[in-house]
């Protein structure tokens, strides 16, 4: 019985035997940190790749569960966890932080993620949370000597830790009425009858994971830990954690609610547009490029948890399609972020970027694909994302919410397009240095995916992406 | 039966008095050991029903790791308890409600859940779970690396990064420190740890 569980956690268990053998080797050859991060992208690789093969189903009597939707978002997890080794690695040792413990920390923060997509209990849920979260509150503050980041660190950790909290509260409430761990058995005594007490539990953990995804009035985290963090970190915890994040979120909703959606959608359609409102507006008045992003991505978040208040699998389809997209499209801004720096310090402020599309032409053109993207513009991926998004609010009935998402999206445009004005139409300000390669590789990639490779890339991603959406138990 | 009562009381009232004892202890490292009384007292509780798994736990984990834990800060920390002491006589009145009210709602929820919940229905709650007719140790051991070996291992692997964690933020290797080597100090020997110096009178060998 236990070997048959086993070949449903084939992509866990190479992580995780993985992460340890990476460790072994990094204390017996501390020096030696290319070789583990190597190790560590090789490892992410092929865990993608089991991930993909995997037969579906259920282990571990529930709490595995491994359907589409979970062999989907492993694989964008831990490729993206995978990018974030060979752009953020070099960054630390060029700052004299030459840690092997960075890419063993984030295997593990990618193992815990593919645990929260794949979860079918409130168990694995939580420690599949906890054991993301501790890795990037360390990774946070992993470059020690500077004071902000040691900050970020501390101020991720403590918030953290009290979402932590409201999640475990909601869980004990929602394990006292139900009766049971298991998503499943949930959904049958939520079925049964109108439970205020059930409810309450699952008011608790859509607060517990707001928090995570950092949707508003959950959000106050998210610009200080963003601007004080590591570039390179910050390009993978915007990224690969916020997907991890939202598809707990639909499989709390979807696999143990879904008798309850009418009273989740009123809550997630109040959290998405407050999340759009907070990002559009307090983006406006931001001039450190990190700290505009992460309202952003606040903004950004909102639109993926309104693609889920349509409490349909369409809707569900678009949030995953928008997460993913949006995830290359966040990964590919902080890697242009991680590339610049002038005389040595790095640029992140809107007055930097003056001028750089005649410095930096390469990494200019990717910038601004970027952030024509993330502003909705079509063809690039960010139009096809929120077009998901907005298609679903529409055809579940969700007027209302759907026009407020537009104007959001119409006055957020007035920030991405400054930073493209200062790019493109300001006068220089100064030489900047030679951008490492490996950063510009990334984000010349990722750009070069946000358009045009994304309309080759829909063709496919649209069939894989219903697949997945149906494995929910929405309608 | 008779013995058991007997252990019950003796134990129960250990427990009592060792608790308030560290409440009115002046010092507080008498405060703390009085804690770990406290808890062994409790652990007793505990085997006297039948759950000697629990009772191991409070001892290791509350007596081992945590008790000296609270020894080390009391120790370590410079904490005026003098100045804490002040206007005990001011917060009686409300601490000792809050005591009441705590004291009821736990009678209620003990009277309910002996009444009403699991207890009610199953004579010998911890001795023998699972149908297995087996130590409630080994009981827990059967199911904690069987059904619940997902859980049971990820929760290994959130230690192991909270340990890592705790290491990349705070080990430095700073220069200049001696650490101990035992290789070094095993393969000295006399002409490496030995200098034959003939001073003059008065001057000394220096460094």
């Amino acid at each position: 019985m236990i070997s048959a569980d086993l070949a449903h956690a084939y992509p866990e268990l190479i992580l995780a035997i993985g992460a340890l053998a990476l460790l072994v080797a990094g204390a017996f050859a501390p020096k030696q940190t290319t070789l583990v991060g190597g190790g560590a992208v090789v490892l992410l690789l092929v865990a993608a790749f089991a991930a993909a093969t995997q037969p579906l189903g259920v282990a571990f009597s529930g709490a595995l569960v491994t359907d589409a939707a979970a062999a989907f978002s492993k694989v964008a997890i831990y490729l993206a966890s995978a990018v974030a080794i060979p752009l953020g690695q070099p960054w630390f040792e060029r700052r004299g932080v030459k840690t092997f413990e960075f890419p063993v920390l984030i295997v593990l923060a990618a193992l815990g993620m593919g645990m929260m997509a794949s979860s079918g209990d409130l168990i694995s849920l939580y420690v599949g949370v906890e054991l993301h979260s501790l890795a990037l509150y360390v990774l946070a503050a992993m470059h020690r000597d500077n004071a902000k980041a040691s900050e970020a660190g501390l101020k991720y950790f403590v918030l953290g830790a009290l979402s932590s909290g409201l999640l475990l509260y909601g869980s004990s409430l929602i394990y006292g009425f139900a009766g049971s761990t298991l998503y499943s058995d949930i959904a049958v005594a939520a079925g049964q009858q109108a439970n205020t007490g059930l409810l309450f539990g699952l008011i608790f953990v859509i607060c517990g994971l707001a928090f995570k995804v950092s949707a508003a009035p959950f959000h106050m985290w998210t610009p200080d830990v963003y601007e004080g963090a590591p570039t390179p970190v910050v390009a993978f915890f915007a990224a690969a954690p916020k997907l991890a994040a939202m598809v707990l979120f639909a499989r709390v909703l979807g696999d143990a609610f879904p008798a309850a959606a009418g009273q989740w959608q009123q809550v997630l359609v109040v959290i998405a547009l407050a999340s759009v409102a907070v990002g559009a507006f307090a983006g406006l008045v931001q001039s450190n490029l990190k700290r505009l992003w992460a309202y952003s991505s606040i903004a950004n978040v909102g639109y993926a948890v309104l693609g889920l208040a349509s409490g349909t699998s369409e809707g569900v389809q678009a949030m995953l399609m928008f997460m993913v997209l949006y995830m290359i499209d966040v990964t590919g801004f902080f890697a242009c972020l991680t590339a610049l720096s002038r005389q040595g310090r790095s640029m992140e402020t809107i007055e930097d970027m003056a001028g750089l599309i005649k410095e930096r032409p390469a990494l200019a053109l990717a910038m601004t694909v970027f952030a024509l993207s993330a502003l909705g513009l079509p063809p690039f991926s960010g139009f096809w994302a929120k077009f998901y998004v907005f298609k679903a609010a529409l055809d579940a009935g969700l007027w209302g919410p759907a026009v407020i998402g537009l104007v959001g999206s119409v006055v957020a445009a007035f920030y991405y397009l400054r930073l493209i004005k200062a790019m493109w139409f300001d006068s220089s300000a100064g030489a900047t240095d030679r951008p490492p390669v490996e950063a510009k590789t990334v984000a010349v990639g990722l750009a070069l995916f946000a358009f045009p490779l994304v309309l080759v890339a829909l063709t496919w991603l649209d069939p894989a992406v219903a697949k997945a959406a149906h494995a929910f138990g929405l309608a | 039966m008779a013995l058991q009562a007997i252990a019950f009381y003796v134990m129960a009232a250990v427990t009592v008095i060792a608790g308030f004892c560290v409440v009115s202890a002046r010092n507080p490292v008498h405060s703390v050991l009085w804690l770990i009384l406290t808890f062994f007292s409790a652990a007793g509780l505990f085997v006297l029903m039948g759950a000697e798994f629990l009772a191991m736990l409070l001892v290791v984990v509350y007596v081992g790791a945590v008790a000296v834990l609270f020894l080390f800060v009391v120790m370590m920390l410079d904490v005026d308890f003098a100045a804490l002491r002040q206007g005990f006589a001011q917060y009686m009145p409300l601490g000792l409600l809050i005591a009441v009210f705590l004291a009821a709602e736990m009678v209620l929820v003990a009277s309910t859940v002996a009444t009403k919940g699991a207890a009610a229905h199953n004579d010998t709650p911890m001795a023998s779970g699972f149908g297995m007719d087996a130590p409630n140790a080994e009981a827990i051991g059967r199911v904690l690396y069987t059904d619940y070996v997902y859980f049971f291992q990820a929760s290994g692997l959130v230690l192991l990064v909270a340990m890592i964690g705790a290491i990349v933020l705070t080990l430095r290797h700073k220069p200049g420190v001696r650490r101990q080597v035992v290789m070094d100090q095993v393969l000295r020997s006399p002409k490496t740890g030995m200098k034959i110096a003939n001073p003059k009178p008065g001057e000394g060998i220096g460094e």
